[in-house]
């Protein structure tokens, strides 16, 4: 390289030649758009639904049919409708789903009730929530339904047992969610309480309690869905009545289309009961407005 | 870090007590004659904050006393105990030393007898406006039914007339703010603190804000500790001015505001007014070439 040409160089380096995209890349910016969904009707998506249930009900029919699934393992649409007419007609249907209801309502009902007074309690003593809390963590963390045999032993077979199972599921979600809401009161709000002279009774029912109950309400969801579950398990493992029960005792003979049965009605009655405390959340939620 | 500090005040506050009423001996008596002509009297009242071996003070020993019906302002920089010293005046906090004296009568950790107003209003969400206001009634033993008959002609007096039913989140700042300061008024404590009421609002929702609280203490007669940081609202509004120093926070200057009342917002521009405004203005660390700038 001479100096001149190197000098050149500096040269150009010095005025500030930079480099340059090559104009291919350059020539044409274009722009995203803000993507938009074009919104379906509500007729067209309840439509597509129906069809999509009916395309399913109709190809395990013709597959079962076609004997392309093994009918005897998985049943067909038209042998569950007709068992289904036999355990509501016939059969004990009503007591079942009776039996099923209750114990997943009381366990339901004690376990929010119960775990939302625990959480509560432990906004009345720091000792008391360090001492008890690590306990409550394990708890959680045991799978409940591994003790469901113990339950039963102890419970006996009756309702009692699939109340508590029940119970213990839901038990400790209300306390978590309950004791979550408890720490998240506000400080500022209860100083102010205590500035206006207020009794630690007063604070705690006058503002820890209706601060607390959206958390409360928040987990009722959960907790009916939990419920049912601890109910079928009970019914699993030992039980005179129960859809639980009836799906086990179907299964053992082979009779797979009462066990469709059941588990179709579980899942009614599963939707139903959602629904209902989906309604009664929003009936709790207006009562405290927050 | 949010448990410790809940438990924490309500432990100090039971602890307090009970010390207080064992362990104090009465005022002597040339302490309570001074105190008897004053409202409010802080006597000597200190307090360190024990974070591990060495203890942080945030406040040296402050002593200042209250006439009856006054407005005074508190003006200081950032951390110099103004909050930690409406704690102890209002019983939150136990002081490490010194004594708070209401009406010449001790009153160091008892809770309940000033009114305290923060500046977030704390309305609670899932009451009315009413509801909110009648509060502290409510806390004193007044039936929710007689106590919204006597909060009831308040608010519409005071320009909440037509929200008494409607739930906080629907109102401005400015209204919340109203809120809140009725529920300190309508308790029957004649001193209220007032931290910072207005630091949230706009310019201009505070400049009402501030004419309506010199009407409404115009009506009620009560003994007013306001802080602030706006030196202009503190001489606009007070009689008197305390100044205080950074941590450890003491009172270095009381500048009386000697202008007439009822005083219209062109005082702001009054010569007098900004010779005041300055001098508090000096204090907090503005020199004087800054000011003339």
């Amino acid at each position: 390289m001479t100096i001149e040409g190197f000098t050149s160089v500096a040269a150009r380096m010095g005025r500030g030649v930079r480099f340059r995209f090559p104009s291919v890349f350059v020539a044409k910016r274009s722009y995203r758009r803000l993507p938009v969904q074009r919104q379906w009707s509500r007729r067209s998506i309840v439509a597509t639904q129906v069809l999509l249930v009916v395309a399913a009900i109709g190809g395990w029919q013709a597959a079962a049919s076609l004997k392309l699934i093994d009918p005897f393992f998985w049943s067909q649409p038209s042998a569950i409708w007709k068992t289904l007419q036999i355990f509501f007609v016939k059969g004990d249907a009503f007591v079942d789903i009776g039996y099923t209801f209750q114990a997943t309502i009381l366990g339901f009902v004690v376990g929010t009730i119960a775990g939302s007074a625990l959480g509560l309690s432990f906004w009345w003593s720091r000792n008391y929530a360090a001492v008890v809390q690590p306990f409550v963590i394990c708890f959680e963390s045991v799978p409940k339904l591994a003790l469901a045999p113990l339950i039963i032993l102890i419970f006996g077979m009756g309702l009692a047992s699939k109340v508590a199972i029940a119970v213990a599921l839901t038990v400790v979600v209300s306390t978590l969610t309950t004791y979550a809401g408890v720490q998240a009161v506000d400080p500022d709000s209860e100083r102010l309480f205590y500035s206006l002279g207020a009794s630690r009774f007063q604070v705690f029912r006058k503002l820890v309690i209706p601060a607390v109950l959206p958390w409360t309400i928040s987990v009722l969801r959960v907790n009916i869905g939990l419920a049912l579950t601890g109910a079928i398990v009970g019914e699993f493992i030992s039980s005179q009545h129960g859809l639980g029960r009836e799906i086990l005792y179907a299964g053992q003979t082979y009779d797979i289309a009462l066990v469709w049965v059941a588990v179709l009605v579980l899942a009614a009655f599963s939707m139903i009961m959602y629904v209902a405390v989906s309604w009664l959340e929003k009936i709790l939620r207006k009562g405290v407005a927050h | 870090m949010r448990i410790r500090r809940r438990f924490w005040h309500v432990f100090c506050v039971n602890r307090r007590v009970i010390k207080k009423r064992e362990g104090r001996e009465p005022l002597s008596e040339q302490e309570s004659a001074l105190a008897k002509n004053a409202k409010l009297e802080v006597q000597s009242v200190a307090m360190t904050f024990s974070a591990g071996e060495n203890g942080v003070d945030a406040l040296a020993p402050v002593s200042f006393a209250l006439d009856e019906g006054s407005f005074v302002s508190v003006i200081g920089p950032s951390g110099c105990g103004k909050s930690t010293l409406f704690n102890i005046i209002a019983g939150l906090q136990p002081p490490s030393a010194g004594t708070v004296a209401i009406d010449g009568e001790d009153a160091t950790g008892t809770i309940g007898r000033v009114g305290y107003m923060l500046q977030k209003d704390l309305l609670l969400p899932w009451r009315t406006v009413l509801d909110n206001v009648v509060l502290g009634m409510e806390i004193k033993g007044v039936t929710r039914q007689r106590a919204r008959a006597t909060a009831l002609p308040y608010l519409e007096r005071y320009g909440l007339g037509g929200f008494e039913h409607r739930y906080p989140r629907e109102l401005s700042g400015g209204m919340r703010q109203r809120a809140a300061l009725l529920r300190t008024l309508l308790l029957d404590t004649d001193i209220i603190l007032l931290d910072e009421p207005f630091g949230a609002l706009d310019a201009q929702t505070r400049a009402s804000m501030q004419e309506w609280l010199l009407q409404i203490w115009a009506d009620f007669r009560k003994t007013v500790v306001f802080v602030t940081h706006d030196v202009e609202e503190a001489v606009y509004l007070s009689d008197e001015i305390l100044v205080m120093s950074a941590r450890p926070g003491r009172v270095i200057d009381r500048i009386a505001v000697p202008l007439a009342r009822p005083r219209p917002r062109a005082v702001i521009g009054a010569p007098d007014f900004i010779t005041l405004k300055e001098r508090c203005l000096v204090h907090l660390g503005h020199t004087a070439t800054e000011l003339a700038a």
